[in-house]
This record gives structure tokens, C-alpha cells and sequence, in this order.
């Protein structure tokens, strides 16, 4: 069946969510102006868990927002139609740095869907990409800004993540047929 | 379970999960309407006809606004206009239309079964919009996601469906929901518009409005159809009223939270009294912003049923 390889553990999720919290925070001095967007499922989760290790960083809230882009895809002839999850965004994005939060960047195509489905809700100052997991195959010109870790991967492989919240486990896997 | 299917015909043919999915759907398009961007591009250069054989307002703006939200083009067609006055056949007028590429059609038509009769032959996507006194199945669709939002469930709760059953398309489509989602389906109204048969699909009937809405957790009330009776079914509307309509003293008697619904277009002071259609309890308006919301998800699933396809240049 499937053969499994575990390539983060909980800690190294924590640790790279971390880092990746701190480049953040680098990279956005003007950290009042910073909102973070989940891209439904396990980016909004991430996007708590960044908003949270921000929050220690920088001493104020820092608001979070869930995005589904399935409405957006550009591929809805090629699959059954996918689940729809809702879109919150209990704010402005008007001139805000966004920053988009997934849990795998793979085609690129999720995220341009989620810069399309964005635009909808304002004219963000700018847009940054924020992703567990990088697997390549890019299809698009588009490109992780904070990265808890590059995984070379083969198109027949499958990135795996479980999230507590939704899985009662941190982990995440690559698996091959 | 995921959505396969490529047209939306009846809900007697659906299963429980797949109307969730319906519903589910629906939860998400319904916050697109709230924002100040209403459109998606979902259904973007998709061509939508909507094949309105017999008159319909509020369905019909429902479906194209849907459609229109959906990024989708839209075109109209009503049998007033069109070409099935001078002789042309369903048949021939829904191959014309898919000649012209048209995605999907939805078509409400006098006689039941039409929208089965296209789906037959046409590669477009068909999707009922009210067959006859046969099944209307976004109206039943909506109905449970309204009951869903309000009360949370539906499983368990009571419905009564009080009016005219005989000729409803909407009492069809509500019963084959309610009972699939697990909820208990009292029928009420006059022994002539209320057959007996019912009761083999498994709900309950009685002729008495009193013990019809004591225990209703939700009363879906169905306009008396003038244009669909016959002959008389009834003495006259103002007895229908005194014996059947919702009034301020037999509001009185309903549970508190009582949900009221109404289909449309209300006839005041017939089926429900004016204050009663107006007062809190009362989901009407609410019903047809939900309507907008299940159009959208089921263009969107019927679209996307087809599976895997070429992408048109």
C-alpha cells in the first residue's frame, strides 16, 4: 500500500512555525498592519498557531482570517466538485500586509486562486506566502515567501499533514504507492 | 461521499448525504452574498438557459442572479416569446439551445417529468425548477437549509405541511427531504386536497389545523393554487380561510419557537393572516435569500458533476 515517511514531528512543527513567526516579524516592522489569512483547511489552523507565536513577538492580537478558494479554482472541470468551507474575513484587507498561510505549496495554483478570491475583499498593500511545507512542481509563476521546509519531492508522492486540531496529531508525512 | 451527478432532477433520487452536501454548499455561497463583491468566478464562461415553459418570477430571478453571481451568462427564455408558439417541440427547442453551447439548462415545465424527458438526450446539465404537481426540488432544498440554520438540526423535528398537498410540487419535494433528513411530516388541509396516499409514504395526515400545529416545530404553509384546480376542491376562499388559514388565535396554540415558512407569493389574509406573515417567527423573507444561496451550490455541483472534461477555448 502505501509506504510512509515521517518528515516533521510535532517539535518540528512547533520549531519551524517559530522561525517562521520570527521572519515574519523581520520582514513587517509595521506589525499593526499585519493580518494573516488561512487558506481552508489546515492554513487557518496555521494561521492561529502563527498569530499566537506573533503575539509573544510583538505584544498586540494579530487578527486572522479563513479563506476558502474553491469558488476561485481555475480547474473546477477536471475534478468532482470540491468541498466548500467558509470564508471569514472579519476585516479590512484594504492597504493591510497579508499574509496568505497553507499548509503544502505544491502547483501554485491554490494560491493564485487565493490571490484572486482576495482581491474581492480590497486592494491589500501587499501580499506574502507563508507555507509549512514546499514540495515543488510549480505551474505558476509563484513563490514562498517563509517556508518551514523545502521537501523535493516526485509528482507520484503525496504530502501528508496532520493537524491537531483536526487529527489529534502533529505530523507530517510523505507517502508513495 | 462527494457530488457525481450531473443534473439535478428530483429529490426523491437523492440520498440523505447528498443533500447535505447541497446544504453544506450552500453555507458557503450564501456568505458570498454578503460581501461587498457578490460574484465568484465559479462558473465563468459557462452559458446558463433558463427554460421557463410555464410563468415563474421568483424562481426564475432566484436561478439567474445565482447564475450571474456564479460569473456565468444567463439567458432567458419563456414560452410566451419563444418559438414553442409556433409549433416548435420541447425536444427541438432544448436541442437549439444546446447548439448554442449552453452548459446548463433549467427548465420548469407543466408536465411532470420534463426535466427527466431532456436530461435523456442532452449533454447540457438539466436542473428542475418545478415539473408539474411532480417535484420542485431547490424549493425543498432551500426549506431544509432554512429549518437547518434556524433550529440547528432536522432530524427529530415536527413539520407540518398545512394547505393545498394534492397539487403541490413543493409538498412533494419537502415530503421526499424531510423524511430522508429523518424529521416527522404531518400533512393538513381539506379532505379533498389532502389524499390518503400520502400516508404510504410514511406521513402523517390529519384534517384537523388544531392538532396539526400544536407540536410543529416548523409550519410550512402552501399557497392554494387557483391556477392548477381544476374543478372546485373547496367552497369558497373564505372558508378555506376560517377553517385552514394561520391566523393571530391559531398562532396562539404553536409551540414558541415555531418556525413559520411560506414558498411564495403569500396570499395574505387566505392561507396566513397579515400580521402572522409579518410577525418574528416567520422565515419567509429569509427563505428566499437562502434560495439564492442553494441555486448557487447547485449550479455549482451539477457544473462540476460532470467530471472531468475538456476546457473550451
Amino acid at each position: 500500500m502505501f509506504k510512509r515517511t515521517l518528515l516533521l514531528d510535532a517539535s518540528d512543527i512547533q520549531r519551524a512555525l517559530a522561525r517562521m513567526a520570527h521572519e515574519i516579524a523581520e520582514r513587517n516592522p509595521a506589525s499593526a498592519n499585519v493580518v494573516l489569512v488561512g487558506i481552508q483547511r489546515g492554513g487557518v489552523h496555521l494561521a492561529r498557531r502563527l498569530s499566537t507565536l506573533l503575539k509573544d513577538v510583538w505584544g498586540h492580537d494579530v487578527t486572522v482570517g479563513a479563506l476558502d478558494v474553491n469558488m476561485h479554482r481555475d480547474d473546477l472541470n477536471h475534478r468532482v466538485p470540491p468541498q466548500i468551507h467558509p470564508t471569514s474575513i472579519p476585516f479590512d484587507v484594504t492597504e493591510k500586509n497579508v499574509i496568505l498561510v497553507d499548509d503544502v505549496l505544491f502547483s501554485g495554483r491554490t494560491t493564485r486562486a487565493a490571490m484572486d478570491a482576495l482581491n474581492d475583499f480590497g486592494r491589500p498593500r501587499a501580499i506574502q506566502l507563508a507555507v509549512l511545507v514546499d514540495r515543488g512542481h510549480r505551474e505558476l509563476p509563484i513563490k514562498a515567501d517563509f517556508v518551514g521546509k523545502n521537501v523535493p519531492t516526485s509528482l507520484q508522492e503525496r504530502i501528508n499533514v496532520a493537524l491537531n486540531e483536526e487529527d489529534g496529531e502533529d505530523a507530517v508525512h510523505l507517502e508513495r504507492q | 461521499m462527494t457530488w457525481n451527478r450531473k443534473h439535478l432532477l428530483d429529490i426523491q433520487s437523492l440520498s440523505a448525504e447528498e443533500i447535505f452536501i447541497v446544504l453544506d454548499t450552500a453555507r458557503g455561497f450564501k456568505a458570498v452574498g454578503e460581501r461587498a463583491i457578490k460574484t465568484v468566478p465559479a462558473l465563468r464562461g459557462k452559458t446558463v438557459v433558463n427554460l421557463f415553459i410555464e410563468p415563474s418570477t421568483r424562481t426564475r430571478i432566484s436561478f439567474e442572479l445565482a447564475a450571474q453571481r456564479l460569473t456565468a451568462d444567463v439567458i432567458n427564455f419563456t414560452a410566451e416569446a419563444s418559438s414553442l408558439k409556433k409549433g416548435e417541440t420541447l425536444k427541438d427547442t432544448a436541442r437549439n439551445l444546446e447548439a448554442l453551447n449552453a452548459d446548463i439548462i433549467i427548465i420548469r415545465h407543466s408536465a411532470t417529468g420534463a426535466p427527466h424527458f431532456l436530461s435523456r438526450f442532452l449533454n447540457a446539465s438539466v436542473v428542475n425548477a418545478g415539473d408539474g404537481a411532480h417535484e420542485h426540488p431547490t424549493q425543498a432544498l432551500l426549506d431544509v437549509f432554512t429549518i437547518r440554520e434556524k433550529k440547528g438540526r432536522i432530524e427529530g423535528l415536527n413539520v407540518t405541511i398545512l394547505g393545498d398537498i394534492l397539487y403541490s410540487r413543493v409538498a412533494r419535494s419537502n415530503i421526499w427531504a424531510l423524511l430522508k433528513l429523518g424529521a416527522k411530516v404531518t400533512l393538513c388541509g381539506p379532505s379533498t386536497l389532502v389524499p390518503r396516499d400520502f400516508e404510504r409514504l410514511g406521513c402523517r395526515i390529519t384534517h384537523d389545523v388544531r392538532e396539526a400545529i400544536e407540536n410543529a416545530d416548523i409550519i410550512n404553509l402552501l399557497r392554494i393554487q387557483h391556477e392548477r384546480q381544476r374543478k372546485t376542491m373547496f367552497p369558497s376562499i373564505g372558508e378555506y380561510a376560517s377553517l385552514f388559514g394561520l391566523n393571530r388565535a391559531r398562532l396562539a396554540l404553536t409551540k414558541p419557537d415555531v418556525l413559520i415558512m411560506h414558498p411564495g407569493p403569500i396570499n395574505r389574509g387566505v392561507e396566513i393572516d397579515s400580521s402572522v406573515a409579518d410577525c418574528s417567527r416567520s422565515v419567509i423573507l429569509e427563505q428566499v435569500t437562502n434560495g439564492l444561496a442553494v441555486r448557487m451550490a447547485v449550479l455549482f455541483l451539477v457544473n462540476g458533476g460532470k467530471g472531468p472534461q475538456e476546457i473550451r477555448a
